[in-house]
């Protein structure tokens, strides 16, 4: 029971990561209907980004830790949002009326690119951080095993709960979320009525590359880790959340990841931890056979 | 001819150098020092400011130039050729085709070129493969190495324990290939689109993790090693003969020279390459090709004629999968060591890349995009880390100079009407 619970407490602080993600992925494909392959790359600048910011901040405005976190995001979140609306610049806004392969091979190109440029500018080797939130809370002590739910669990879970409800605010109640659901529903019809659907379309980048920012920086403090590579796992994993939940919608993508994120942490601490994607792939696939839209998708209506 | 307008063209290229100086300054203004105490930082602003003036210049040469040449510059008109001369297509495959068969024997040809133009061509056969699947069928497979590790491991493990030889082994690779297409497609070949991109690539990822956990079986991520090299009607190319076999160059009366073996690898990767070329190009004149085309087109359509999408989607996976286990087996014999390393996503886009560079459903596309893609990066093999910076900027560059791929076609097969099947 203690286990199962110590387990559980993982898995949600790990489905969170992987639910930020996986909105990036959900918010661009609802609205381009393009599989935006950088975006575990955006989250792995994120990460960089980061611990770069971190380390400034600490190396100029002295010991305070926590003051030196809210400047790392701040700054954070701008520079990766920044990449995010290059990207989709650069590389997929002149593929708008393309062949529909076009944008996603530019994307796994783009992905490479990014890659290989965080590789040559930062090194191959890992980067460790040591942790800066120490302790927790001890939820459950049972006899052999006690349940403990560490301080920055609980950063991220509130965080993670937080941007949920910015980002839900923003679609549903301001113009910049009308205008996305209505180039999501109709691009075309949308801009006969004047909205500006490339602007709406780099909004979404920014948006997704925002979160994502937030998910490396949560990665950075929980591991302790960083390399050049992880954004490709996690881009997957997230992407995978992102169909589980339904792809193009919200709550989907958070319900996603939050179940990946447990299956793989009663995966690894029940079975082997060797096969831990193989679950989460299987999930996926046995989920999509019974409900080939995800989760919470809406199903497509076909068109003749 | 557009007036050029300058002060924009300036604005464009002031804005971009600020862009770019924003973009570099967190991962190239700052360094990450590893030390051993802890992690420090180190600077090198200077290359910030590099990066701001190449893209501004940049930027602002592009839009200059953007004003001077009104719309898009008329690039490589091989896809024209092809409407005006129906013919040309043909006489290019032939070509081609007689060039790869004299090319071992040209006077430039070294070893070292022999053994990358293997390489050109199992990408090539590959590439083929894949086209099938998502050039005919209009599937989209992001997991198509897994098929490729699925025939390589399967020739490794019936040479190294069962002691069958390669020219037993292939057919068998490539059937089993086609069984775990087969077994992937069934469940999900319902699913639409992307769907089934994911699902995809997922399996191509469980290969890869089964490979490299299943110790008794795969030898994880140590891989399997001596892999026994493919023979001539029984004629080995080693130096000495082993017990009861004889050498090639002893039964030619020839001096023994490595090269033999290099080229006879390439022959048969050429057969084999040719094979699948072949197959593509007559299986499109059957009914079950045509279905694979119609397919592609429109699903409803194919539905209300009778046609069970099903099946033809499963027969053209399978289909791909067998000539990726081709490719597998022989992949395995020419290395004699396979590890689950080589069998990564990257290989699959890199594939798929191919495929769609080169024009989706055009064959000679696929040679010309794995030239490019993975010809010309092994001549530049010096230069390492920036390789694969280069290959994925290329890939962006080319998509966005020819968004359909360098010899697009993706006109049917047959027509009805004024132009009249043969």
């Amino acid at each position: 029971m203690e286990y199962f619970l110590q387990q559980l407490i993982n898995g949600l602080t790990l489905g969170a990561i992987y639910g930020l993600i996986a909105i990036g992925y959900t918010m661009v494909y609802g609205i381009i209907r393009m599989i935006n392959f950088a975006h575990g790359e955006i989250y792995m600048l994120g990460a960089f980004i980061s611990l770069i910011a971190f380390l400034t901040a600490t190396t100029i405005g002295g010991t305070s830790v926590a003051l030196g976190l809210i400047l790392a995001l701040m700054s954070t979140m701008i520079l990766t949002a920044l990449w995010g609306w290059a990207v989709e610049r650069v590389a997929y806004r002149p593929l708008r009326n393309a062949p529909k392969l076009a944008p996603l091979i530019s994307a796994i190109g783009m992905s490479i690119v990014l890659q290989n440029f965080s590789q040559l500018t930062q090194g191959a080797r890992v980067k460790p951080l040591p942790p800066l939130f120490k302790g927790g809370i001890e939820i459950l002590r049972g006899d052999s095993f006690t349940v403990s739910l560490s301080y920055l669990q609980m950063v991220i879970i509130a965080l993670t709960v937080a941007l949920m409800a910015v980002f839900t605010w923003i679609i549903t109640r301001t113009s910049l979320g009308r205008a996305q659901r209505a180039t999501e529903q109709d691009m075309k019809m949308a801009a006969l009525l004047g909205v500006n659907t490339d602007r709406i379309i780099s909004a979404t980048f920014v948006m997704g590359a925002t979160l994502a920012a937030v998910a490396g920086l949560m990665v950075t403090l929980y591991y302790g880790v960083i390399d050049f590579y992880i954004g490709f796992l996690a881009g997957i994993k997230a992407f995978t959340a992102a169909v589980l939940g339904g792809i193009g919608s919200l709550p989907g993508a958070m319900l996603g990841g939050l179940l990946i994120g447990l299956i793989e942490a009663f995966w690894s601490g029940y079975f082997s931890i060797e096969y831990k994607d193989v679950a989460a792939f299987s999930i996926l696939v046995l989920v999509l056979l019974f409900r080939p839209t995800g989760l919470l998708g809406r199903p497509e209506v076909e068109k003749i | 001819m557009a007036a050029v307008n300058f002060p924009r063209a300036l604005r464009d290229g002031v804005l971009g150098a600020v862009v770019a100086a924003a973009l570099a300054l967190p991962m190239m203004g700052f360094r990450l020092v590893d030390s051993s105490q802890a992690l420090t930082l180190g600077f090198r602003f200077d290359w910030v400011l590099w990066a701001a003036l190449v893209v501004g210049i940049g930027r602002f040469v592009l839009s200059l130039s953007r004003d001077a040449l009104p719309g898009r510059l008329p690039v490589l008109a091989l896809p024209n050729w092809g409407e005006r001369f129906p013919k040309a297509r043909l006489y290019v495959g032939w070509g081609l085709a007689g060039f790869a068969i004299a090319l071992p024997f040209l006077p430039f040809a070294d070893r070292s070129l022999v053994d990358k133009a293997t390489l050109v061509l199992i990408y090539v056969m590959l590439g083929w493969g894949l086209n099938i699947v998502v050039g005919l069928a209009g599937l989209l497979d992001l997991g198509f190495v897994a098929f490729y590790a699925v025939g390589a491991y399967s020739y490794a493990l019936l040479a190294t324990k069962l002691d069958l030889s390669f020219w037993l082994c292939l057919p068998l690779a490539g059937l089993f290939a086609a069984g775990f297409g087969v077994a992937l497609g069934f469940p999900v070949l319902r699913l639409r689109g992307d769907y089934l991109a994911i699902v995809t690539l997922g399996f191509g990822e469980i290969i890869r993790v089964i490979l490299q956990n299943w110790q008794d079986f795969t030898n994880g991520p140590a891989g399997i090693s001596a892999i026994p090299r493919p023979t001539l009607f029984g004629l080995t190319f080693t130096a000495n003969a082993p017990a009861g076999k004889t050498t090639f160059a002893d039964y030619f009366g020839l001096d023994f020279s490595g090269d033999h073996r290099v080229i006879f690898l390439y022959f048969v990767i050429l057969a084999l390459a040719l094979f699948t070329n072949l197959f593509t190009l007559r299986i499109r004149r059957l009914p079950i090709g045509r279905a694979w085309e119609a397919l592609r087109e429109d699903e409803i359509a194919c539905r209300s004629l009778g046609l069970n999408p099903t099946t033809i989607k499963l027969s053209a996976f399978a289909t791909g999968a067998m000539f990726a286990g081709f490719a597998g087996s022989f992949f395995a014999t020419r290395q004699g060591f396979i590890s689950p390393e080589s069998f990564t996503f990257i290989e699959s886009a890199v594939i798929l890349a191919i495929v769609v560079l080169g024009g989706m459903g055009s064959q000679i596309g696929v040679v010309l995009a794995a030239l490019l893609l993975v010809g010309l990066p092994e001549w530049f093999r010096e230069l390492q880390q920036y390789r694969m910076l280069a290959f994925g900027g290329a890939m962006v560059l080319i998509m966005l100079w020819k968004p359909s791929g360098l010899l697009s076609h993706r006109a049917p097969t047959i027509r009805l009407g004024k132009e009249k099947a043969a």
